[in-house]
């Protein structure tokens, strides 16, 4: 009689080589190549996940061999870079209308900024399938608001947080929901609340932030010049500072954009689309190879 | 060595560059251009007729739209067996809740369904879910024509035009410069036309004949424009029709 769950105690009669359940060295259900030449050459060219099912015959049968299952996608509709900035009066968002298809600017009037509830909005960078997807899951807690009656409604912070626990989660599975997200909005204590989570589940919360390029070209902007209690027309003059220098630099950005915000006492607004003016009146401009035929 | 192959069949052919064979183990692919254009009470729906696998044309004369619905077409482009499979389905679905209904479904009911067919089957493929990227178009009394570009993934986003497949990215900018709101009938079937038209004479996996389907709250009229009847693109030389005719045992004789 063979006991081979007991990996310690050389199993009976073993000059021949017997598949093990558990082996010391790999972990339990993995059949050690080489062991079972049959077993080997049937997962030879296999390309999905293996079912082990133990030697003794019974127990669930799980997946270990020939490698991780991997659901991972490959992004298809992307949105580019997400802005955001606290302010005196309330709190703001920025992005472009641009949804890319590759390197194709293809959707030219991609909303990617949307309001939640009365105190909330969110943006994202992505894949545009896996934001619509997690704004039915929004919707889905909005109506379980709207069912329990009591006059309440989720602030920014635990959409935030649940938003962090699905996409970790997502992550967890190897099945991640391909976006960036700014979470921006109002607090019942009268202050605001500005965070971001990832597609691996990082968050922070700043008093600015971005999601994508924006922070290699944004933020540091922000960092220099950015206070708590700007007003609403000097928050915008910087927005769209940042704005102009990341569509300079980002060749999936297109220069129309629009700014959304949460400001104390008032409605969530996602504003009309808008340009920002940009610099190419450089003399050096005009003749960059002048001194130097064929450079760039 | 062939390539490894995920297809049931493989043709094996020698090409005239090299006496090397050559698998064409390729699944078959629609390398497409589809067209979509709304117009001033409806929607042109067009697309060349070409299916090749590797470097053969495995059917000139195809099809690539299926109708969804009675006011609901769909264009195809991809993977022909994913895009005919999720036509299948989407076709079933309709029907079934058409019935529970007893009314006909909207245009973007219809795309919504086909969304998350291609949503939901994210994990296919290894991660590159369904190759199956479709344009949606349509007319229905609540939302008058429209086109939804459904592509990969699971995004659909409805436009006043759009193009997809191999063919589509000669012809962004032609689209772009030559689409106005309230066109008639008329010029946008010359416009649909015209941008296929172009898109084939210079992809080499788009081309044949052009197919249009337009969709008017009387249904669903087609088209076929043959190459002898399209105009020749810059470079290309007219076509001139030699007649198929139909043999005494009823098959086609060409």
């Amino acid at each position: 009689r063979r006991d081979v769950h007991n990996a310690t105690r050389v199993p009976f009669g073993v000059m021949i080589p017997v598949r093990v359940s558990h082996n010391q060295s790999i972990g339990p259900g993995v059949v050690p190549a080489g062991v079972d030449p049959a077993y080997d050459a049937q997962y030879a060219n296999h390309k999905g996940p293996v079912a082990h099912v133990g030697a003794n015959g019974f127990g669930r049968p799980f997946s270990v061999a020939p490698g991780p299952i991997t659901h991972t996608q490959t992004p298809y509709v992307t949105g580019t870079t997400v802005l955001g900035m606290k302010y005196k009066d309330g709190v703001m968002i920025a992005c472009d209308t641009l949804g890319s298809y590759g390197s194709t600017k293809r959707y030219k009037n991609l909303q990617r900024m949307r309001v939640v509830n009365a105190k909330t909005i969110i943006g994202f960078t992505g894949e545009l399938s896996d934001f619509d997807y997690i704004m039915t899951l929004l919707d889905e807690l909005n109506t379980n608001d709207y069912c329990e009656d009591d006059g309440k409604e989720l602030s920014p912070k635990e959409i935030y947080s649940y938003l962090c626990r699905v996409m970790y989660n997502r992550r967890n599975k190897f099945d991640p929901l391909w976006n960036s997200l700014v979470v921006a909005g109002l607090m019942k204590d009268g202050t605001q609340f500005l965070g971001t989570v990832g597609m691996i589940g990082q968050h922070y919360t700043d008093s600015h932030l971005a999601a994508g390029f924006g922070n290699h070209m944004a933020r540091p902007l922000f960092r220099e010049k950015h206070t708590d209690d700007m007003s609403e027309p000097e928050a915008r003059a910087l927005m769209e500072d940042a704005l102009r220098a990341c569509v300079m630099r980002d060749k999936s950005m297109m220069n129309k954009f629009q700014i959304a915000k949460v400001e104390f006492g008032k409605a969530p607004t996602v504003s009309e689309p808008f340009a920002v003016a940009t610099s190419w009146d450089y003399e050096k401009f005009k003749n960059p190879s002048e001194f130097a035929p064929g450079t760039w | 060595t062939p390539l490894r192959s995920t297809c049931a069949q493989g043709y094996v052919a020698y090409t005239r560059a090299s006496l090397q064979m050559e698998t064409f183990d390729e699944p078959p692919k629609t390398g497409t251009t589809i067209v979509a254009c709304v117009y001033d009470g409806g929607v042109v729906l067009g697309a060349d007729t070409r299916v090749s696998t590797g470097i053969y044309v495995s059917n000139r004369a195809s099809d690539k739209m299926t109708v969804l619905a009675d006011s609901t077409v769909m264009c195809r482009s991809g993977s022909a067996a994913d895009t005919e499979a999720v036509a299948k389905i989407v076709r079933y679905h309709v029907e079934q809740i058409g019935m529970e209904r007893d009314s006909p479904l909207d245009v973007k009911t219809v795309a919504q369904i086909s969304n998350q067919i291609n949503y939901q089957n994210k994990s296919a493929n290894h991660g590159a879910g369904l190759g199956a990227y479709m344009i949606i178009g349509g007319w229905d009394s609540n939302k008058g024509s429209q086109v939804y570009s459904c592509t990969a993934g699971g995004n659909m986003i409805s436009t006043r035009w759009t193009t997809d497949g191999s063919g589509s990215t000669y012809i962004w900018g032609f689209m772009d410069d030559g689409f106005r709101e309230n066109m008639t009938r008329e010029e946008c079937e010359a416009f649909v036309t015209a941008a296929i038209t172009l898109a084939m004479s210079t992809d080499s996996s788009s081309g044949g004949c052009v197919r249009l389907n337009t969709v008017n709250a009387e249904g669903i009229h087609r088209k076929f424009v043959k190459p002898g009847e399209l105009s020749p693109a810059y470079g290309e030389l007219a076509m001139t029709a030699r007649h198929g005719h139909v043999g005494a045992s009823g098959g086609m004789v060409l």
